[in-house]
């Protein structure tokens, strides 16, 4: 028998062209890295641009958790290109009238903006290894240095200059980047379960509450591998932020959903027929249920209780860790959902995830580890940790 | 305290002399990398020009300004034969699978009793079973014990439309809209991406497994630079499939347009097709 391509099992009526799922979980993961940089970018703005002194203990380590996550989004984006040795065509030779030409662009420039303001932020640190260490060792911290080895008053405040300016640049950077991505699919007009003017706006703010999630996780993550006290004030802090733009989310995926129910047009039955059946698992259950009710319901109770201590810290992070999963799952329900609704409008069709192959299960377990590997890696060379004193009690209760 | 300020005054300008080597080096980098993306993109936008002289061109004598295809299918008559499909897969080096097709049709019978119809094409299992291979494309008999009050069989192809969602969506230009009206791509540019594979709202387009590139319905531009039908039109027993040009008003599919009362699919996609059909029903997706 010939080899069947992807050819996924469907129901009711579909061209057959359709019955490919042409964007596999790749395209699931690379939305889902870039609303974590997003995400974590806006934790690290809070404090810099902000000047939200309680999220100061991470937020260096949130700017490089931004920094390790955006090397690796173009990652998933080359496993799934069929011919991923002409990716940069798209950057020479960007045909604009395509929502995808200045992805490159606005990546290149975000990567940049990034690159620069961790290299401002660690100049110092630089600085220090490169005085301290002689020698071969010290060559990596002499080069990173540039040659500049001043870290007077003034230097420091010119220093403090760029940070600033680049923190701001950078709120724009990373939703402009990510609103971006959910104008890939929003601007589409072939499917009816992506065609959405809040697409964009639904990406942000759940890029928002991945990022503040998986920085909660990290952090409390990172404080037990080092011995330390979690700075409750900080954590209850990110713990409001997610609370406060969870309600956002739902309600902005609420309004798109019931815009689609409520205007009914062709092919609605369909959709309907998708929502009651294979969506019930992964949406209803999955994404919303345990993903977003639950935490939302945790956060709540930690909150309304005024909870403290070793109950807030594992309340805590067990809603990140849901809100994690269920932003994965939005993404998930979106992407392939989306193509699992025929064309037609009256059809369904299955996608299969793979085990291995470059688009398989193994390769996203890869690209989604990663970027934790190299933050693991990075958090040596670059200790992003502010001092760790226990926080006081009228610190906690804030 | 002057020793100080001295030596900040020092670094200072060493900075700023570094500062001042960076951009040098930052603006001389620029230069060449914008004279080679602007030769790039000359390059690109070369293949929109029509070739010149006929030197570049396939067809020498070809001038694809002076014509302006269309595409007509009178699905009165369409038998379900799928020679169409076959033609075209053999002509096109289409893969031989059932989930890739450059062409294909579609059979909309309507049951006594029942409201919607029943929709099935050659890439469905009973039909692929009937056929015994997926190479091989026959509808099944597959209501032979059923009271069939409708029936019809409707061809598909890329409807090669004037406002094409797929050419706008291309992140590099690969796809793009001829002169004479076709909507081509260029497998040698294309990244494999497949957005426009997802813009499509008519499944015109397919991932070509094989080449790892879009794939879609030429019209047969290699054969039609050359004055031939496309293989589908050519091959069709009853005539269903017309084409022609346009600007040329005894051409058959201007007069296919003229003489019938035609319409497109999905005319509420913006995309305006350039596939007229002739014989459809509400219920054609």
């Amino acid at each position: 028998m010939e080899p069947l391509y992807d050819l996924a099992t469907y129901t009711g009526s579909v061209y057959p062209n359709d019955t490919v799922i042409a964007w596999s979980v790749m395209i699931v993961i690379y939305p889902y890295i870039t609303g974590l940089v997003a995400g974590a970018f806006t934790v690290s703005s809070m404090y810099h641009v902000f000047g939200m002194e309680r999220f100061k203990p991470v937020a260096q380590f949130a700017l490089l958790t931004a920094l390790c996550f955006m090397i690796f989004v173009p990652v998933p984006l080359l496993l799934h290109l069929g011919q991923p040795q002409r990716a940069f065509n798209a950057v020479l030779t960007p045909h604009w009238t395509s929502a995808m030409a200045a992805f490159g662009y606005f990546a290149a420039f975000y990567m940049v903006l990034l690159t620069l303001e961790v290299w401002f932020m660690f100049r110092p640190h630089f600085v220090r290894q490169a005085q301290q260490q002689t020698g071969p060792l010290g060559m990596p911290w002499r080069v990173l240095s540039l040659g500049s080895y001043d870290l007077s008053e003034k230097a420091m405040s010119y220093d403090h200059k760029w940070m600033f300016a680049l923190a701001v640049a950078g709120i724009p950077g990373a939703h402009g980047l990510h609103g971006y991505v959910g104008f890939i699919f929003g601007s589409l007009k072939s499917r009816e379960w992506w065609s959405s003017d809040l697409m964009p706006v639904v990406f942000l703010f759940s890029a928002v509450i991945s990022g503040v999630a998986l920085l909660i996780v990290l952090y409390v993550l990172s404080c037990r591998l080092r011995r330390v006290a979690v700075d409750l004030a900080c954590l209850k802090g990110l713990a409001y932020v997610l609370w406060g733009f969870m309600m956002f989310t739902l309600v902005l995926e609420g309004l798109e959903f019931s815009n689609i129910v409520y205007k009914g047009r062709e092919g609605i039955e369909t959709i309907m027929e998708y929502v009651m059946g294979p969506l019930v698992v992964p949406f209803f259950i999955l994404q919303f249920g345990i993903g977003a009710v639950t935490p939302i319901a945790i956060i709540t109770y930690l909150i309304w209780r005024g909870t403290t201590g070793k109950a807030l810290i594992v309340g805590v992070t067990v809603s990140a860790a849901l809100v994690l999963f269920s932003v994965l799952m939005m993404r998930w329900n979106v992407v392939i959902g989306g193509q699992e609704i025929s064309k037609t409008g009256q059809g369904l069709v299955h996608y299969h995830m793979q085990l291995l192959g470059r688009e398989g299960l193994l390769a996203t377990i890869a690209v989604v580890a990663a970027p934790l590997a190299l933050l693991a890696v990075l958090v040596r060379l670059l200790p992003p940790w502010v001092d760790q004193a226990t926080p006081s009690p009228r610190a906690a209760a804030q | 305290m002057n020793d100080a300020s001295k030596d900040s005054k020092t670094s200072l300008a060493a900075r700023r002399k570094f500062l001042s080597k960076l951009g040098r080096a930052v603006t001389y980098t620029g230069a060449v990398l914008g004279a080679g993306t602007l030769g790039a993109v000359q390059n690109v936008a070369a293949k929109n020009k029509p070739g010149a002289g006929g030197e570049s061109f396939p067809t020498p004598d070809y001038d694809w300004t002076k014509h302006r295809w269309g595409y007509g299918v009178d699905a009165t008559k369409c038998i379900g034969c799928l020679r169409c499909v076959e033609a075209c897969k053999r002509e096109n080096d289409v893969p031989g699978t059932a989930n890739h097709f450059r062409t294909w049709v579609e059979r909309y019978v309507y049951l006594e009793g029942e409201d919607k119809p029943r929709i099935d094409s050659h890439h469905d299992p009973v039909n692929i079973a009937a056929s015994g291979s997926q190479r091989e494309y026959r509808f099944a008999n597959r209501y032979k014990d059923a009271k069939v009050e409708k029936a019809f069989f409707v061809p598909k192809l890329c409807n090669h439309c004037t406002h094409p969602a797929c050419v706008q969506c291309c992140p590099t230009g690969a796809t793009y809209k001829t002169k004479d009206g076709v909507v081509l791509i260029d497998h040698k540019y294309c990244i494999g991406c497949a957005y426009c594979v997802q813009a499509c709202p008519y499944g015109a387009r397919y991932f070509n497994h094989e080449k790892q590139v879009s794939d879609k319905c030429t019209w047969c531009y290699h054969r039609i630079t050359k004055g031939l039908q496309p293989a589908c039109v050519e091959v069709c027993p009853v005539g269903a499939r017309v084409f022609g040009d346009l600007n040329d008003k005894q051409s058959p599919i201007s007069q296919f347009i003229r003489n019938n009362r035609v319409r497109v699919l999905k005319p509420e996609s913006g995309n305006a097709p350039n596939v007229y059909y002739v014989g459809l029903d509400k219920d054609v997706i």
